[in-house]
């Protein structure tokens, strides 16, 4: 993997910076999502986005296949716009590129593996795509992940949102312990 | 008035245009947390660095209290706001399955598209790794359909659900969140002390 063979960069203004005061952020954050209230009358979301790219693949190799599913359905539309002419992919886009402007400044941006020091980088990736299913599956049947649901619906005070939350540490905690190999 | 996008002030062509200014907003912001990393987000699970737990809270109530005082001087028509419906067995079995998920893989859904974007090979891994749970979900929609619907109670939100008025919950959840923070930081110095390690 490519962390191993890491240069070390001379010169101490490209040293990433330490991550900022997460109280700090957590305002920047709000402020993010009250803007997105306040001029879209919606909040974030990651997951949808995803779907949607799924659906239209799925759509794309197999289209009676998909037509005949409310899931897919539900995120391929009527067919008289393009699905991935969505709000949700636009924002995710915006957010990867988010992500990169932050990590550029910061001297963040790094091909590497984050791992606890007792793994391989090899068991972490399959624990990372395992991880990502049972997410996927879990963000779905709930209707919605950290972002669309957690975050979103927590600020607007929604009963689905905090029960989710609650539930989402609760199987966090719970499974924590035995996958503590992994990160401890 | 606001939601603007609500009352026409612009149309859906522009409205994907928000759709990415306000993403930049948010990916930026999760990757100043630390959040496309994922030994930060794991360390929340074990309390020695509980970064998620007060970055999640500040902004929700940031934008909790500031939804609050736009509707309460009269800007923002709040019913227009989208607030999905409670399925709630559904939601907090999915949590349960999400929380999972979080601490084997490392990530949420957002924060592993930063972690991705910033370079980290397992955050493109996890990202594959939705598409192919929620490829897997979709492929199993048809058998837990009627599940998936279940315990529909509809757009209800906590004043609703307990009885009590919005500004009361919205001072609870102020009180509940700075209890949370006055807890993480004494939990971080307890554990610090106890493993001899932190993240940062």
């Amino acid at each position: 993997m490519n962390s191993k063979n890491e240069k070390s960069h001379e010169g101490k203004s490209f040293e990433p910076k330490p991550y900022s005061n997460p109280y700090v952020v957590g305002f920047g954050l709000g402020l993010v999502l009250l803007a997105s209230f306040l001029v879209m009358g919606r909040g974030l979301g990651a997951s949808g986005a995803v779907s949607t790219v799924v659906a239209v693949g799925v759509e794309n190799i197999a289209p009676q296949h998909a037509a005949k599913n409310n899931f897919y359905k539900e995120y391929l539309g009527d067919g008289t716009t393009n699905p991935l002419k969505d709000w949700l992919v636009f924002e995710v886009i915006g957010v990867m590129v988010g992500g990169f402007i932050s990590g550029s400044l910061a001297h963040r941006i790094k091909r590497t593996t984050e791992k606890g020091p007792n793994v391989t980088v090899k068991t972490r990736l399959i624990y990372a795509f395992a991880g990502g299913a049972i997410m996927g599956i879990g963000a779905k049947l709930a209707r919605g992940c950290t972002s669309g649901l957690a975050l979103t619906g927590g600020a607007l005070l929604s009963l689905g949102g905090w029960a989710f939350m609650f539930a989402v540490f609760g199987g966090g905690y719970a499974a924590a312990y035995f996958i503590r190999r992994q990160w401890l | 008035m606001m939601p603007y996008f609500k009352f026409d002030y612009f149309g859906f062509d522009f409205s994907l245009v928000v759709a990415f200014i306000v993403g930049i907003g948010f990916g930026f912001a999760l990757e100043r947390g630390g959040f496309g990393n994922a030994r930060i987000l794991a360390a929340q699970f074990y309390f020695y660095n509980m970064r998620v737990l007060k970055v999640m809270f500040s902004a929700i109530v940031t934008a909790m209290l500031g939804l609050f005082y736009f509707a309460w001087i009269g800007w923002l028509d709040l019913s227009l706001v989208y607030i999905g419906d409670t399925y709630i067995v559904p939601q907090i079995i999915g949590g349960l399955i999400l929380g999972i998920g979080f601490v084997i893989g490392g990530y949420c859904p957002g924060t592993s598209l930063v972690s991705a974007s910033t370079g980290r090979t397992d955050g493109i891994v996890f990202v594959l790794g939705i598409f192919a749970g929620i490829f897997v979900f979709g492929e199993l929609f048809p058998l837990i359909e009627g599940f998936y619907n279940s315990t529909n109670l509809g757009r209800v939100t906590l004043p609703e659900f307990l009885g009590i008025s919005h500004g009361m919950v919205v001072f609870l959840v102020v009180l509940m969140a700075l209890g949370a923070f006055a807890a993480a930081g004494w939990g971080e110095k307890v554990l610090a002390k106890k493993n001899g390690r932190g993240v940062e």
